[in-house]
């Protein structure tokens, strides 16, 4: 990383010590902002040449090479796009619900061990700021869905509201479950603790294993994607919470849903399959090619995902909650238990 | 002390919301006006009219063979069954003696239609549920048959193939090599359906036991084709008032008894199966000889009232004739399955939710300009 040290040393020799901190925080920020945003638009290609595949047909295949300006041309309409909203919308809260989606969806992104250097913020509650920062996400749905003053959106922001409530314990606590065998909140102690004992969905097997389906059905609820996209849910509600938005303020509702998606899948890397680490130690010794393998389990995680979207239907909202709080709390909360026997007795696989 | 319990002194309030005209769940301009406490829906109300082109209207301006083109503007889904309807009753009301081959032809189109009609409403149904990908599925399938008419006929939606007295044009020689590859296909494409859909347990749990249609019900609002046959009421117009060639071949007529989205869902996909089967009975047996029947070319029919039923992909269309001798005529009336059907629709969907409505709404399988004309 001697670009990075080299920009660190020349900003603290040009300025007083807390303006340079200033300043390379900012920097940092601006290089993650712009990273997103871009990532957010190819997992938006992505998803649609997924589907298309899915779908016998081609996708979006012409603008640029494979269409991969596709949706940057789409972004470029988004933005010169005029902005129209309801006149007796609640104009503050209107206006400020897509930055509580795109702001919060951003804020998590700065946590993940891309290596072992390449790790913007390492804080000791890392799984914590993690769930805590994604569960503020849908004060942006409900804020936006709220100040439309459209029924649709409205139905649209209560069932989010319902939605995010009820699945974020089963995040919380299939991540938990996990927490038990690191001993850690810390992202990068955990990384440390599966580079000594190999990826943690091996350490812990079965529990693991179970922690994970958990971690993933809650995980896409968490998102709003199908078959949990009852929030948006267009045979029903139009397009939900969003409907009254257009332009960059619908863009940013899009784009969150598509960092979102690369959170979860982010979190369960770092937290099952190892972050940056390389099957049995492979690639070890060249430290750059973490980001490869952390940016290749995670897209295959959202594969998943969109595999999940272009297969099932969608749920009713009741069988939302009784799927949640009737079978995955309960058997969440014994599969806690039985970690934590397993951790007590040592019969986690250790390498 | 106020000893009642706080509960009470909270009340839920319904409202109503618009679900349409435009709402991707209608399947075009259908208005429902819907009452809802929460999610739970209290009341709906269909507003039609949306689409009215006073069909029946125009038919009393237009000769015979004209009236036979309006009749694709209404289900256009099952256009051509639509056509053999008007053309029949002419036919009837003339007592004209229609050859073998027009009446095999007539049947196997009109099953493909149905087919192709089956399958949209598959690949819509899917959609309607927020599987997206059975759509393309549907449509796939439904390309074949389309191509087919194409090649027949010259349209693909919009057949205009029949012409009282008969056909337009003879068959093209390739009709019954593309049939016999289609059925092919199909037969290998419909399991796939079972699998991506039919037995998917979160499509299952949607499905089963919500929009349920007692068998009383069902007659009492009149309710015909998938939809009466779900819940038991034997209603197939092609077994109890037999037209064309369908006393030629043996079918079942699919009934189940449940009367749930789930029953509605299965006849349809069983009835497929059926039309498969007619068609393969009939392909290789097409008698030679003529393709329509001599006319005159202003049909005068007898004074008197004519009436006419046949079984289109979404239930019974009925075609009435009041007739004074004129070359139109005095009064044109069409009993459309869809507008009976959807008369049905507030009876099963209150007390569900928003999603069960558009459940059962989507195995009514509404074409909307079949219920406004």
């Amino acid at each position: 990383m001697n670009i990075t040290k080299n920009i660190h040393e020349w900003l603290f020799s040009l300025m007083p010590e807390t303006t340079a901190s200033i300043v390379e925080m900012v920097l940092i920020a601006v290089v993650y902002l712009a990273i997103f945003a871009v990532a957010g638009l190819y997992l938006v290609l992505l998803e649609r040449r997924v589907a298309a595949w899915f779908q016998l047909r081609l996708g979006p295949n012409r603008v640029g090479y494979q269409g991969l300006l596709q949706t940057m041309a789409d972004a470029l309409k988004l933005v010169s796009k005029e902005l129209t909203g309801t006149l007796k919308a609640d104009k503050f809260l209107y206006n400020l619900a897509p930055y509580f989606v795109i702001v919060t969806a951003l804020m998590a992104m700065s946590l993940f061990p891309f290596t072992k250097e390449l790790h913007a913020f390492d804080i000791n509650i890392g799984i914590f700021f993690l769930i805590a920062i994604s569960s503020i996400g849908v004060i942006g749905i409900l804020l936006g869905g709220w100040s439309s003053n459209n029924k649709f959106a409205l139905i649209g922001a209560m069932r989010s509201g319902v939605q995010t409530i009820s699945y974020e314990l089963s995040v919380g606590l299939s991540l938990l479950t996990m927490v038990l065998m690191t001993g850690s909140l810390q992202l990068s102690q955990i990384v440390e603790v599966q580079e000594k004992g190999g990826w943690l969905i091996v350490q812990g097997h079965i529990p693991a294993l179970i922690a994970f389906c958990i971690y993933m059905i809650a995980g896409t609820a968490e998102t709003n994607r199908a078959p949990f996209d009852l929030v948006e849910a267009e045979s029903e509600l139009g397009a939900g919470f969003h409907t009254e938005y257009s332009g960059m303020k619908f863009a940013y509702f899009f784009l969150a849903e598509f960092i979102n998606m690369f959170i979860i899948a982010s979190i369960a890397t770092t937290v099952f399959f190892g972050a940056y680490l390389s099957p049995f130690g492979i690639t070890e010794s060249i430290p750059l090619l973490g980001v490869f393998w952390f940016l290749g389990k995670t897209l295959l995680l959202i594969f998943l995902m969109m595999w999940f979207r272009w297969t099932f239907p969608r749920l009713r909202i009741d069988q939302l909650l009784v799927l949640e709080w009737k079978y995955l709390l309960p058997l969440n909360l014994m599969n806690l238990l039985l970690m934590a026997l397993m951790v007590l007795l040592g019969l986690t696989i250790q390498f | 002390m106020d000893t009642t319990p706080i509960i009470n002194n909270f009340k839920s309030e319904e409202y109503q919301i618009n679900m349409g005209p435009q709402h991707p769940a209608t399947h075009g301009v259908l208005r429902l006006l819907l009452t809802i406490d929460g999610e739970i829906i209290k009341k709906v109300e269909p507003d039609l009219g949306y689409i009215h082109r006073s069909i029946e209207k125009m038919c009393e301006r237009d000769s015979y063979q004209q009236i036979v083109h309006l009749t694709d503007r209404m289900d256009y889904l099952s256009s051509h069954i639509n056509n053999e309807a008007v053309c029949l009753t002419v036919e009837n009301a003339l007592e004209l003696e229609i050859p073998e081959r027009v009446k095999v032809i007539r049947t196997i189109i009109a099953e493909l239609t149905r087919i192709a009609s089956h399958t949209l409403w598959w690949g819509v149904m899917g959609m309607d549920v927020g599987a997206l990908t059975t759509y393309f599925y549907g449509f796939r399938d439904r390309e074949m048959i389309n191509d087919i008419f194409e090649e027949t006929c010259g349209a693909r939606l919009t057949m205009n193939y029949n012409i009282p007295g008969g056909l337009m044009f003879d068959i093209h020689p390739n009709f019954v090599k593309r049939t016999k590859e289609f059925i092919a296909h199909f037969k290998t494409k419909l399991p796939e359906y079972d699998l991506l859909l039919s037995n998917n347990i979160i499509f299952r749990k949607r499905m089963e036991g919500i929009g349920i249609l007692t068998k009383e019900d069902a007659i009492s609002f009149g309710a015909s084709g998938p939809v009466g046959r779900a819940s038991g009421y034997s209603c197939d117009v092609r077994k109890h008032h037999s037209y064309s060639a369908y006393d030629k071949v043996k079918f079942n007529e699919v009934l189940k008894t449940e009367g749930d989205t789930y029953s509605r869902y299965q006849v349809r996909v069983l009835e497929m199966w059926e039309s498969l089967s007619i068609i393969e009975q009939l392909i290789d047996n097409i008698p030679e000889g003529d393709f329509f029947a001599k006319t005159n070319a202003v049909i005068k029919l007898p004074e008197g009232e004519f009436y006419q039923k046949v079984e289109t992909a979404r239930g019974e269309l009925g075609v009435y004739i009041v007739s004074t001798g004129t070359k139109n005529p005095y009064r044109m009336k069409f009993r459309s399955p869809g507008f009976s059907n959807l008369s049905l629709l507030n009876h099963i969907a209150v007390g569900g939710k928003i999603g069960d409505l558009v459940a059962t709404m989507a195995t009514l399988d509404l074409v909307i300009p079949d219920i406004d004309r």
